[in-house]
């Protein structure tokens, strides 16, 4: 019995596995071990939701496997399941199996059905993980997942060009949310001098204590997941990648985005409850957030006519409402929203073709030309300024581009004259004079040792932005990620006592990941020539494998929990201390960055319309 | 292109090339490539390769390919060749077979415009599209937004734009230029393009790029400009002011992106752009594919003239049969047609448009708008009222509550856990909802209607038939089809109509002579004429003498479901109750061996399942919501024959034919088969080019897989929320789809045929520039004569020496899910 929260954690992983090893035409095989593995795992929540009723609904942790362990850190891996896992395990079981069997029979004969399923195993694996989490740890891990997956499944059809470009946009606005967590773990770390269990967080006069004598710590954390919660629940000004994830088959778009993923910023904000409640104030700024959302994505909805959009926006606008719910603290309330809107707009969005039908019967039969919308009694300059917004979507999906992504381009065309040659010669004798440095400190002037790490830190940062920036060589975009995280292990080095097994965790699952990227990369440009970043070439086409090894060296290079890197991420945080908020931002920035530059330039190579044209080959606007 | 700009004939060159599809309510098929259809087949299949980078043929390998499994036979091969040398034959076939040819297209279109990106660095598609069609879409929305563009139903699009630019606070443009243009009524398109193209020269050319970055859009907007109808509430657009919104956007982006200095983009060219309409080359290549095409529909049309010439042999004229029944010329009626006449010999069919030649606007009950239930290009000045219908049932629907933020939080809590339960349940026992389009609702048994002209007109239309204009529309079927002596004790006029859920191309199921509608008000409204006795004493008049035995009883045919419904069964006679209960009963065993014959093409039915459980399985797909292909439609189309049943009914098709009949005996002129081939060419070849060109290019000429697909104002599909609409038929329509050209087979002597031809250019011109073959066939020597364009008839001997024979074709269709090759059916004993 013991075990059982722990099965239907690894569980999803194994039929996640065996997905990837079934033949990709077997597709009976594919979906009657599909529908019997969610159905069974369906049944085994209820089982474990039913055991946890009966031990009079204590929260009930069942691992805590230490992964990693120094003398002030320690890495650990818990599950427990509460009211919260419980909800949240019950709706996704519930909603995952009707939409696997009902994708079984949507997908025959897709292109790609095998890999559909692989992909959607592959969420629900990291959605499990993330709900039984029992500490920032183990949820981030579930949390890379879901980000990872959603731009799998989003860029679902990788042949045409919109689903790709949304599928990276998504992934950026993901990459924010993770990073929002990041920096809320490494506060975390230093406010409880340990990786704690949220256990912890519920428990009152401890939080509340921490919190008077911490409360800038406090407010950082608080914010930080507000802003994880914000992103990744499409509230503003992040909204607008809702709508757009809706490129996949119809049942991936309404389980992942009209459902289980949106909902996880909501998730996250419940889970964290009893912690941020202690900030004095911090509930109206929830309150703030939930209700623009709620008005705003409202006014959008109701102008939108595309029918996905406009569920996709009214699912926000209710989101919005659930913060409230969750800031006034009525989490019971909130926790039955969030399960009605689930199941409300996965139904919606699945008989979102049939509108053709109804809407022209009723529009038939009960056309009125002088109905006029609700709106009519605005005045007319109010009326018309607020369609004109609704419409441009409140700019925000502009505003988001201009102010996140252009700075940051534009930071790194400052850095325009690099090419690979001259990039090795300035970063190879930086990095030798920096490795010096370490191993005979007492060359280095004084004044110079505190700025250290900030230096590093920097040359990370500017070389990243470039990676992202890059708009001609692949190979000079992955070096500098390369580059990126050798700085950034060097600034590590600077700051704390130098800890050989944390950066040999770290920089041993980058280099490893980098070098099967190089090989493949120079696989490919030895095959078609030089390989430029400026379009989407569809290399998968004709290199499926070595599109798969990319994908691969690219998850393993930003960081994903594949490599060891994972581990070593975590660590490297911990070594930044509680007053260098900076360095912290720095360090955040570029694994954002990076995890974007990765996925850029594996999407610019193998995904998008194909370059060759001797077969059917999508337009650009479809 | 002209070195000044005329915009009118721009404007009209545009529509011309651009898709001509109707929003989805009235889906019509059509050749995707009606543009070029004034070129030859391959010389318009090579323009539109050369200037839109369209796929037009299968690929080299895939034809070798087939060749390689036998379904390209030597015969054929030698066949395609056949007019070439000796010498060069070889060598043709050499190419065929080997020559690797360089297969990557590059279209003309675009390369103008590109400059922008390729020299400036500038995407103009990324800045303006989303919000281009954001606008149109909302503009043209038929009901899914909950606040409509403002102004949408009285001014143009530029206007109603300008509008909201005028009052609006806010600006959907960034610069004060842009919004000042669009707003001044005396800026039009030329200066527009002045500001952003620059060189008048070029205008034409910049145009055709534009517009065909997002034909999906362009194409919508012309149609609705040329077709107001095609909207139930209305839209004064015109493509003109969409262009003009189009570069007005362009021009606020390229400010925005470059300042005020920027320049038109006659200041950046590097070169004058290769001219859109230049001569094009037809390839060696292009004749290598030309030859395997040929080679192919070849390999299949001649073993349908041996098949045909063979099944004459026992042609049995049937003498007093017991029922007549009519079907429409779907090739989907072929199968069904096949199986009526297996279960009861004694059962005679015909084949006729399924509109009945019943030409008007059907008007519902309570309905708002007429219905339009005839072929999309007639306009009719008739209309058929339904009253005393059972009340409609009024459907919830809560859709809309669930967006507003107090609606939604009610909604969301509440039915939000019943859709747990509804999808649950839907999963395990699909069944009818509001997303299932069923062919038996279009209208209600119970309900009269109005076939009888009585004074009455509405919408401009005349309701009811006055008693001429009912005998000429009865008597037209009936002669066209020869059936006018001998007519049994009940005739049938079986309409058809498709059910499916949760699709959006539901209309492209129905029947296409219905304008995409289930034909059983023209079904019952021709019976209602057929039975009338004024309308039967003039049709007396003209020779054709119903008895006051015969019955007429109207019925409409579900090629989903394989059901069938009887309408006004009241009004048939006592003593033909049982008759009539007798042929309801054939039907129920057709329609089972039919779905059993259907259900071979479906992966979820194992072959060999009993018919029961066969026709339970394709019911359940028409109510299924997870299911995107309720039924096959037309694919594997590729022949329409028009031809007495005696000729067609021992030869096996496949479901692959249109079937018309015809009785050349009774048609000395050829009026009637004039009229056959004039409503023949244009519907079935629209449908199998439409096929055609889905399957060869379907990224490009069809919409792609369907599972993606977001229904955009109520009028197309887009995939995602700011893609382009996709016109053109879903992968899921087409993917068991040959592209193979239509064979239009007439049973009728060459002299009076080529005299028809004469008549009727319009119809010629689709032999002569080869769209459809064209075959006419002998009705005394049962010979073949090929039509060759321009150039008459040519004797066809089939180069195929035996055709396999089954005395029982269920045997073949319980074995495969592939195509079955033609069989000649032998009488069993």
């Amino acid at each position: 019995m013991n075990n059982l929260l722990l099965c239907i954690t690894l569980a999803p992983f194994l039929a996640y596995f065996v997905v990837l090893l079934l033949p990709a035409r077997a597709e009976r095989l594919i979906s009657r071990w599909s529908i019997g593995a969610a159905l069974t795992h369906f049944v085994t929540v209820l089982g474990a939701v039913a055991v946890w009723l009966g031990r009079g609904r204590v929260p009930w942790t069942d691992l805590n496997l230490s992964l990693y362990t120094s003398s002030d850190y320690q890495f650990v891996i818990a599950i427990h399941l509460d009211y919260i896992a419980a909800v949240f395990l019950l709706l996704g079981s519930a909603l995952f199996t009707l939409v696997v069997t009902y994708s079984s029979v949507y997908m025959h004969r897709e292109k790609g059905y095998a890999r559909f399923f692989a992909n959607v195993w592959f969420f629900y694996m990291g959605y499990t993980l993330t709900v039984v989490a029992g500490n920032f740890e183990t949820l981030f891990a579930g949390w890379e997942v879901l980000g990872v997956s959603s731009f799998l499944l989003i860029a679902f059809y990788r042949d045409r060009y919109l689903p790709v470009k949304n599928a990276l946009k998504v992934f950026s606005v993901y990459r924010i949310a993770d990073v929002g967590l990041l920096l809320a773990m490494w506060m975390s770390h230093h406010f409880w001098h340990a990786n704690v269990p949220f256990t912890v967080l519920e428990m009152h006069d401890l939080v509340r204590e921490h919190v008077v004598d911490h409360a800038g710590m406090a407010w950082v954390i608080g914010l930080m997941l507000l802003l994880t919660a914000m992103a990744k629940s499409a509230q503003l000004p992040f909204t607008t990648w809702l709508p757009r994830a809706m490129e996949g088959p119809t049942p991936s778009s309404a389980i992942f985005y009209g459902s289980l993923s949106v909902h996880m910023g909501a998730f996250i904000l419940i889970r964290t409850h009893a912690f941020w409640m202690e900030l004095p104030g911090f509930a109206w700024i929830v309150v703030g957030i939930g209700l623009s959302t709620a008005l705003v994505a409202t006014g959008i909805a109701r102008v939108q006519s595309s029918v996905k959009a406009q569920i996709a926006y009214a699912s926000a606008a209710q989101i919005g409402v659930i913060f409230i719910e969750i800031a006034l603290g009525w989490n019971t309330l909130a926790l039955i929203h969030i399960s009605g809107n689930a199941l409300l707009r996965t139904y919606q969005l699945l008989i979102s073709p049939s509108v053709v039908t109804y809407q022209i019967r009723e529009q038939l039969f009960g056309f009125d030309p002088s109905h006029s919308s609700r709106e009519r009694i605005l005045p007319s300059r109010l009326r018309d300024t607020l369609y004109v917004l609704s419409l441009n979507e409140f700019n925000l999906d502009t505003l988001m581009y201009q102010s996140l992504w252009n700075p940051l381009k534009k930071a790194g065309k400052m850095l325009g004259f690099l090419t690979v040659t001259s990039a090795m010669a300035l970063f190879g004798p930086m990095i030798m004079v920096m490795v010096a440095f370490l191993l005979r400190p007492e060359f280095m002037p004084g004044w110079l040792v505190p700025a250290m790490p900030y230096v590093a830190a920097s040359i990370a940062v500017a070389s990243v932005l470039k990676a992202f920036s890059e708009r001609r060589h692949a190979r000079l975009a992955w070096f500098l990620i390369v580059m990126n995280h050798t700085f950034i292990a060097l600034a590590i080095a600077f700051n704390a006592d130098f800890d050989v097994a944390s950066t040999f965790l770290y920089l041993g699952g980058i280099y490893i990941a980098a070098l099967v990227g190089v090989f493949a990369l120079e696989h490919m440009r030895l095959r078609e020539g030089g390989i430029d970043l400026t379009r989407f070439h569809g290399h998968y086409y004709e290199y499926p494998r070595t599109s798969f090894v990319v994908l691969l060296a690219s998850l393993g290079i930003s960081g994903f929990p594949i490599t060891t890197a994972f581990l070593g991420e975590d660590l490297l945080f911990a070594h930044i201390g509680d007053h260098q908020l900076g360095l912290a931002v720095l360090f955040a920035v570029s694994f954002v960055v990076d995890g974007l530059a990765a996925m850029r330039i594996f999407a610019r190579l193998f995904f998008g319309p194909h370059s060759k044209t001797y077969h059917e080959v999508a337009y650009r606007s479809s | 292109m002209d070195m000044h700009f005329d915009k009118h004939h721009v404007l009209h060159e545009l529509k011309h090339y651009l898709p001509a599809q109707a929003p989805l309510k009235d889906f019509v098929h059509h050749n995707t490539l009606h543009a070029f259809q004034q070129d030859e087949f391959f010389i318009g299949l090579k323009k539109s390769n050369t200037l839109f980078g369209y796929k037009t043929t299968l690929p080299l390998w895939d034809y070798r390919a087939r060749f390689g499994r036998g379904e390209i036979s030597q015969g054929a091969v030698d066949f395609a060749l056949c007019e070439l040398p000796e010498v060069e034959k070889v060598a043709w076939w050499q190419k065929m077979q080997f020559t690797d040819y360089h297969q990557e297209s590059f279209e003309r279109i675009g390369h103008l415009r590109g400059t922008w990106k390729r020299i400036r660095g500038i995407d103009l598609d990324a800045l303006v599209h989303p919000i281009l069609f954001r606008l149109i879409n909302s503009y043209l929305d038929q009901g899914i937004a909950m606040w409509t563009f403002p102004e949408s139903r009285t001014s143009t699009f530029r206007e109603a734009v300008a509008e909201l630019e005028r009052s609006s606070v806010a600006s959907l443009f960034y610069s004060s230029e842009a919004r000042t243009a669009l707003c001044d009524p005396q800026f039009q398109l030329e200066d527009a393009l002045n500001k952003v193209v620059g060189d008048p020269s070029l205008y034409g050319h910049y145009l055709f790029d534009q517009q065909f970055a997002h034909q999906g859009w362009s194409g919508m907007v012309s149609t609705i400009e040329d077709l107001p109808h095609s909207l139930l509430d209305q839209r004064p657009v015109r493509l003109e002011d969409f262009i003009l919104v189009e570069l007005l956007l362009e021009w606020d982006a390229l400010l925005h992106h470059e300042g005020l200095a920027v320049k038109p983009l006659a200041a950046y060219l590097d070169g004058r752009p290769e001219d859109l309409f230049a001569p094009i080359e037809f390839s060696e290549k292009d004749q290598v594919l030309k030859y395997w095409q040929e080679a192919m529909e070849w390999s299949f049309y001649d073993t349908v003239l041996l098949g045909m010439r063979e099944g004459a042999k026992f042609a049995v004229a049937k003498t007093s049969p017991k029922v007549q029944a009519f079907f429409c010329i779907d090739d989907r009626e072929c199968s069904f047609r096949r199986h009526l006449e297996a279960v009861n010999p004694s059962i005679q069919t015909y084949g006729t448009p399924g509109f009945f030649g019943i030409d008007t606007y059907y008007l519902p009950e309570g309905a708002k708008f007429p219905v339009k239930v005839c072929p999309a290009p007639v306009t009719p000045k008739h209309g058929i009222k339904s009253t005393q219908t059972v009340a409609r049932p009024k459907e919830r629907n809560l859709e809309k509550g669930s967006h507003s933020v107090l609606g939604g939080w009610l909604l969301t809590q509440t039915l939000g856990f019943l859709a747990l339960f509804k999808l649950a349940r839907h999963l395990i026992r699909p069944s009818k909802q509001a997303g299932t389009s069923l062919a038996f609702d279009h209208v209600d048994p119970k309900s009269s209607l109005s076939v009888v002209y009585e004074g009455a007109h509405e919408h401009g239309l005349q309701i009811g038939y006055k008693l001429s204009e009912m005998a000429d529309r009865v008597a037209s079927v009936l002669t066209t089809t020869g059936l006018t002596s001998d007519f049994a004790p009940l005739v049938y006029i079986v309409g058809h109509g498709a059910s499916s859920t949760n699709n959006p191309h539901f209309a492209a199921y129905d029947c296409g002579a219905c304008s995409g509608r289930a034909g059983s008000v023209n079904s019952r409204a021709y019976c209602s004429m057929a039975n009338n006795p004024e309308v039967r004493a003039v049709l007396a008049e003209r020779g054709i003498q119903i008895p006051p035995t015969t019955h007429f009883v109207p019925a409409l045919r579900d090629t989903t479901r394989d059901e069938i419904a009887f309408y006004d069964t009241d009004a048939i006679p006592s003593e033909l109750r049982a008759p009539h209960q007798a042929f309801a009963l054939d039907c129920e065993h057709a329609s089972a061996v039919n779905a059993q014959e259907r259900a071979r093409r479906f992966v979820a039915v194992p072959l060999g399942t009993s018919a029961t459980a066969a026709r339970t399985h394709v019911q359940r797909r028409s109510t299924s919501l997870f299911e995107p292909r309720p039924e096959l439609n037309h694919a594997t189309n590729a022949l329409a024959i028009v031809a007495p049943r005696t000729v067609t009914d021992h030869v096996f098709l496949d479901r692959r034919a249109f079937l018309n009949s015809y009785d050349p005996a009774k048609d000395p002129e050829g009026l009637g088969l004039q009229a056959i081939l004039g409503a023949a060419a244009p519907v079935c070849g629209g449908i199998n080019l439409e096929y055609y060109f889905s399957r060869v290019d379907n990224q490009r000429l069809g919409a792609g897989t369907k599972l993606p697909h977001n229904v955009m104002g109520l009028i197309g599909v887009a995939n995602g929320i700011d893609g382009d609409l996709r016109p053109g038929l879903p992968s899921q329509m087409i993917e068991v789809h040959d592209p193979l050209r239509l064979l239009l087979v007439v049973v009728q002597s060459r002299g009076i045929v080529q005299k028809v031809l004469d008549r009727a250019p319009a119809t010629r011109a689709w032999f002569d520039a080869a769209w459809i073959h064209f075959v006419a066939i002998d009705p005394e020597s049962m010979t073949p004569y090929r039509y060759v364009p321009g150039g008459g008839f040519q004797a066809y001997e089939p180069f195929t020496r035996e055709l396999p024979v089954t005395s029982n074709p269920s045997l073949l269709t319980a074995t495969t899910r592939e195509n079955i090759p033609v069989h000649v059916i032998k009488p069993s004993a």
